[in-house]
Formats: C-alpha cells, sequence, structure tokens
C-alpha cells in the first residue's frame, strides 16, 4: 500500500483536532496500520499527553530537522499499539523553526516505513498551518457546528483549494443531537450546506472524550463510546470503506415529515 | 412561517442565515460597502449605453456549491421614454 499522509486543520482553536488526530491514528493502528502521527504545534505540544506518550519523549520534531538525532530515535512507540508511533513537537522552539519543504523532506524520507503519516496542524492560517499541509496527501478540516468554527473552517478549506491541497474532507467534531433536535444548534445538513464539501466523519459530543484524555487512553479503543466509534468510522473511511453515517437522532419530527436527510 | 408555529426564531435558523451573509463576503473578499459602490459604478456605466430604472437594480452574490456568481438584475426603462430622450437631445 502506497502511504498517505492525513493533515488536520481547522483555522480555529479548540475545535478538538489534536484529540482527533490520536483517535485517527489510534483507530487506525487498532486495524493493524503502521502509523506515524507528528504533532506539528511547536511550542505548544500536546498530542504527547493525549496518546498519554509524554514521559517517554527525548527527541523532537525539531532535532530531527536540525539533524540532532536520527528520524528513528525521534519516533516514540505506543504503550499499547505496536504499530504507532509519535514525532512529538518542540516546546521551546516556534514554528519558523522548520519549513514546508523540511516537512516534505521528513514525510518522504517516514514513507518507506509506514502506512499513515497523520499530522496535526495548529490552530491560525500561517506558518505552522503551511508546515503541517505541504507534506499532505489528503487533508481533513475539523469544524464544530458553531459559527466561528464553521467560518474559519470555510476561510482552510478556500486556502487548501487556492495551495491545490483540496478538496478537503469535512469533520464535525461535538454534535449535540438534543440541541440539533430543538433547533439550536446547526445540523449537519446546516453544515453541509454552508460549506459544500465531502464530509468524512462526525464525532457526538461525548463525556469520555475528556475522561479519556485525563487518563492519557484514547477512546478509539473503547468499543462502547459513540465518539469512540465515530473515530473508527473516519480511520475505516480513510482506508477506502464505505460506511454509513451513525444515527444521531438529529433530525427533528419537522425534517422527517418533511423527507429532509 | 418559522416565527408563527414555534413563537421564536430558532438559533440555529440565526446562525445559519448570518453566516450564510458572512461566508460570502469571506470568499469574495467584497463588503457591503464595496458591493453598493460596485453597483452605483454598474449604473452609471450601463446609463451611458441604454435608460435604466436605477432604483430596481439589484446585484447579489449567488452560490453554487463553493463557486460564487454575481448576478445584477437590471430592469430597462420602456423604450418609448428612452427614444423620448434622445429625441430631446441635441444632435452632437
Amino acid at each position: 500500500m502506497t502511504t498517505k499522509v492525513v493533515t488536520i486543520a481547522s483555522g480555529k482553536g479548540g475545535v478538538g483536532k489534536t484529540t482527533s488526530v490520536a483517535n485517527i491514528a489510534v483507530a487506525l493502528a487498532s486495524r493493524g496500520q503502521k502509523v506515524t502521527c507528528i504533532d506539528g504545534d511547536i511550542g505548544l505540544r500536546n498530542l504527547d499527553v493525549v496518546l498519554g506518550l509524554e514521559n517517554r519523549i527525548v527527541y523532537d520534531l525539531v532535532d530531527v530537522i536540525e539533524g540532532r538525532c536520527r528520524l528513528r530515535q525521534a519516533m516514540i512507540r505506543d504503550k499499547r499499539l505496536p504499530e504507532l508511533y509519535l514525532i512529538p513537537a518542540a516546546q521551546t522552539r516556534d514554528k519558523t523553526a522548520i519549513s514546508p519543504s523540511d516537512m516534505v523532506r521528513l514525510c518522504d524520507e517516514l514513507r518507506p516505513e509506514v502506512d499513515w503519516i497523520i499530522i496535526d496542524s495548529p490552530a491560525g492560517i500561517e506558518r505552522g498551518f503551511k508546515n503541517a499541509i505541504a507534506a499532505a496527501d489528503r487533508v481533513l478540516v475539523m469544524t464544530n457546528p458553531e459559527v466561528s468554527a464553521v467560518r474559519d473552517a470555510d476561510r482552510v478549506i478556500g486556502l487548501l483549494e487556492a495551495e491545490e491541497k483540496g478538496p478537503a474532507a469535512l469533520v464535525i467534531n461535538r454534535l449535540d443531537p438534543a440541541m440539533v433536535k430543538r433547533g439550536d444548534m446547526l445540523s449537519v445538513a446546516d453544515v453541509l450546506d454552508l460549506l459544500a464539501v465531502e464530509l468524512i466523519g462526525v464525532i457526538p459530543e461525548d463525556e469520555n472524550v475528556i475522561v479519556a484524555t485525563n487518563k492519557g487512553q484514547p477512546l478509539a479503543l473503547d468499543g462502547k463510546s459513540k465518539a469512540g466509534q465515530a473515530f473508527q468510522n473516519i480511520a475505516r473511511r480513510l482506508m477506502g470503506e464505505q460506511v454509513p453515517f451513525m444515527d444521531l437522532g438529529s433530525q427533528n419530527l419537522f425534517q422527517r415529515l418533511l423527507g429532509r436527510k | 412561517m418559522m416565527n408563527f408555529l414555534f413563537g421564536r426564531k430558532k438559533s440555529a435558523n440565526s446562525a445559519k442565515e448570518r453566516l450564510q451573509l458572512v461566508l460570502i463576503h469571506d470568499r469574495t473578499d467584497l463588503t457591503p460597502v464595496e458591493l453598493e459602490s460596485l453597483k452605483d459604478d454598474l449604473i452609471e456605466t450601463i446609463s451611458r449605453h441604454i435608460d435604466i430604472d436605477p432604483t430596481a437594480v439589484k446585484i447579489n452574490v449567488a452560490q453554487d456549491g463553493r463557486s460564487q456568481r454575481l448576478v445584477a438584475d437590471i430592469p430597462l426603462r420602456r423604450v418609448g421614454r428612452r427614444r423620448g430622450r434622445e429625441a430631446g437631445r441635441a444632435p452632437g
């Protein structure tokens, strides 16, 4: 299989990029795929804690790029899944420490070793974002069903088209079916109408996400949680499977009567 | 009708309507003020060639998927009146 480089971006911060990178990487690795995830948020390292690997860091992304260590030395092996690795971000540097061409070179060196490279983009649309998408074969844009996140996602989708990194695939995170039902949250259909892109995942609001992050155990490993299942579904869709979208009961009576999807 | 049925407007509908407008301007980099000034320039240019009703001109950005289209609706004045105007003008 040819290696795929997938970047997760959003524009707005706090929509759940890091959690999603961790969970999609875990989901792919739990399906027997070789996966390396890269924390692209230099200066604000976080993917390590979400994955529960913060105590194992010796070298980071900037160390590899500046030649202080070999690529292999910066790849931290996951405790649970032997085919999952993390390349952490540097914590004491900033986004200008690396360039888009550095990322392309790094990913090219990594491609023969793995099936998937999943890159966590920092928020914003500046250097860190440009670094994160430089090597991407595919970009997933993450949003929440909320005005500012949708607006920023639209901006990122436009930039990806301009950089010829499109078409982006959309992940809607933190959807609350009860709020959608009573008309107080944009529905999946509303967001798709506004952004006019392909949908690759819908993750329901789920308390278990915080519990899992508290423990450093991504919930994609837990078969019971709805959010965990949603991440598994994204992994399957990335692998080319046709997976129906979960029924989150988001249609209200009115939409059902009108036969709207 | 929604207001009548439910007593108040659903906040999700407000969000969608507001976003529709914001995204048009974000995508085209065209503010409502600039669109107004574009409309004035259009009216001025077109009026030099044909008699139009400036108060009835409508100009909007329509969406088709992720692409945008500038749509102008420019009603012409009746030909009779246009002839009248031209007849009244001294030949140059």
